[in-house]
């Protein structure tokens, strides 16, 4: 791989990365704090392969205009290829020389179009329904479990599920009672019949995804798996139905379909 | 045909087949697949940028009169003292594997660059605070995990400066920076390891997202009630998943199964060996590196994380 091939793939990998931080598209697979970072490297990419690209193309200018260099190649022999190769400066050879690689070295780099290829061709959407069946509802235990704070004011009140679950889980669903709450996530099939609505919990990136799911029980109604929909309703107990995760149940009044939140993962 | 020329053709052709590749991005398996495979390119990328620009400010910036004068010449000394320096890098282990080459390239003794390489990642100020936070109350699992990762680093590079061989590193990769000016030679210097480590950190990516999807985590379940083989699994699931170590305390806490010792096996093993670094390593210091330095380092995680667990954690 050559000099410029490698300087424009920085480039369109830096674009890559700051064409999907730049709007919510990040928010698919990283955490909101990281948009700083990742227009920074980006930035610091798109510079990298511009500079270079400059650089080499003001070497080529210099080394052909000294007379000492080598004739251009180009003429009747040389092959009419694409856009890239109007390049009448530079040798075949001298392009594809890069001193070090002995030929095996950067041919990893053509790997770097996957990711390219991925964010601008696919943008492949957040983690749903497939990725929260394959993990349990695992809730860790809160620091001091002895004093669960009560619930902001508010009919409903807007919670998230990790706290709901938490809540009913490791304080019995005590500072649930009594309380009308709205909870919003996606839905994903309840094995047995009926759905849970789900959310998806990030730390750092999709790769550390775990799921927290609690099953609609009441008047539930019937939604297709992924989509988002929100729950009001009150806290039900745990579900019986499930032996080997604990998974609440949350008793709705209403259920209804919203638009798919630009934050897709609880944190 | 040069490269270029290559490189034009493939984003033709892929920008002409884009109506046909969203019909087999359709499925559940290979959509979250792929959400996961871009998740760990993207997650790593800042890291990764941050750690070649060091690198390349090491190589071009810092005299290598610089450690010589900072390192003690005596091994023995140098590598812990490499291994506490660890704490000043806050990073997680994409930005450490291409400062640690930018140190050896600096004459930074290989033990030594190399205790520094698996300490930096593990007990930095940030990924010790994520730990706290994900375990509240327990300040001893922070402070296990910071002796356990120290011990894994220092032995390992021990062990290093004692049976290391200098022809396990491949012909060091670098580019010619001779008669550059030094802003010329920074930039050369980046992009040549960015290119590099670059295409690997995809194979990691690869690698990552392929054992995600395709790992049951019901596997986890069977083997949590076993003290020696929940310790092993978790170290196991370290390596496969390949999280971010600012992140995997959180994950560590989610599991709720397992004892303390498993989930501090989880900790010290995942920012010193997992699919997307092993990757990253073989390609920054070659194959025969790599197979040897990443097995020594799992087992010796693994018995850190047994010695320090079952002295703090029990």
């Amino acid at each position: 791989m050559n000099r410029d091939t490698q300087s424009v793939l920085l480039v369109l990998l830096g674009g890559a990365v700051v064409r999907i931080s730049v709007d919510d598209t990040y928010l698919r697979y990283v955490r909101s704090w990281t948009r700083p970072y990742l227009l920074t490297a980006g930035a610091v990419l798109i510079v990298l392969g511009l500079a270079s690209l400059w650089r080499e193309h003001l070497a080529r200018r210099s080394a052909g205009a000294t007379p000492a260099a080598p004739p251009a190649p180009v003429g009747p022999a040389a092959p009419i290829g694409p856009i890239g190769s109007i390049d009448p400066a530079v040798p075949a050879a001298a392009a594809d020389h890069d001193g070090h690689d002995h030929g095996h070295g950067p041919r990893v780099a053509w790997l770097l179009l996957l990711p390219i290829f991925a964010i601008f061709l696919v943008a492949p959407p957040a983690l749903g329904s497939y990725a929260a069946g394959r993990g349990g509802n695992n809730i860790a235990k809160p620091a001091d479990n002895s004093s669960f704070a009560a619930l902001p004011d508010g009919d409903p009140v807007t919670t998230t599920l990790a706290d709901y679950a938490t809540r009913a889980i490791w304080d019995q669903g005590r500072s649930l009672q009594g309380r009308h709450v709205r909870l919003v996530g996606f839905v994903s099939p309840r094995p047995g019949g009926g759905y849970y609505i789900t959310r998806l919990v990030i730390t750092c990136c999709a790769a550390d995804a775990r799921p927290i799911k609690i099953a609609v029980q009441g008047q539930a109604g019937q939604f297709p798996t992924d989509s988002w929909i929100e729950v009001t309703g009150s806290y039900g107990g745990m579900d019986p139905g499930t032996k080997t995760e604990q998974i609440p149940i949350i008793r709705a009044d209403s259920v209804n379909q919203v638009k798919t939140p630009s934050e897709p993962y609880e944190s | 045909m040069t490269s270029t020329d290559v490189l034009t053709g493939l984003l033709l052709v892929i920008i002409l087949a884009r109506p046909l590749l969203g019909r087999l991005f359709e499925g559940g398996a290979v959509r979250t697949w792929t959400t996961i495979f871009v998740a760990v390119c993207v997650q790593a990328l800042p890291f990764l940028v941050l750690g070649v620009l060091l690198s390349a400010a090491i190589a071009v910036f810092v005299p290598a009169s610089f450690f010589a004068r900072a390192l003690p010449r005596r091994q023995v000394l140098a590598v812990p003292i490499a291994g506490v320096a660890g704490a000043v890098l806050p990073g997680c282990e994409c930005s450490s594997v291409p400062v640690a080459r930018g140190l050896m390239a600096r004459g930074v003794a290989p033990s030594a660059a190399l205790a520094f390489l698996l300490s930096a990642p593990a007990i930095n100020p940030v990924v010790l605070v994520a730990t706290s936070v994900a375990f509240p109350g327990r300040p001893q699992v922070v402070l296990a995990r910071f002796l356990a990762s120290l011990l894994t680093a220092v032995v390992v590079g021990w062990i290093w400066a004692r049976f290391g061989r200098a022809d396990w590193f491949s012909p060091a990769r670098r580019p010619d920076l001779g008669g550059l000016r030094r802003w010329e030679a920074f930039r050369v210097s980046a992009r040549h390891d960015f290119v590099h480590a670059g295409g690997f950190l995809v194979i990691g990516g690869l690698t990552a997202a392929t054992l995600n999807v395709a790992v049951p985590r019901s596997v986890l379940d069977a083997v949590a009630s076993s003290h020696w083989l929940s310790v092993l699994a978790l170290a196991g699931l370290a390596v496969v998943l390949a999280i971010c170590s600012e992140a995997d305390a959180f994950v560590a806490a989610s599991l709720t199964q397992f004892s303390l010792t498993a989930k501090l096996a989880f900790m010290v093993v995942g920012p010193t060996v997992d699919v997307k670094l092993v990757a990253l390593q073989a390609g920054t210091f070659g194959r025969r590196f790599a197979i040897r330095f990443a097995p020594l380092t799992f087992v010796i995680a693994v018995l850190a994380s047994f010695v320090i667990g079952g002295w703090l954690l029990s």
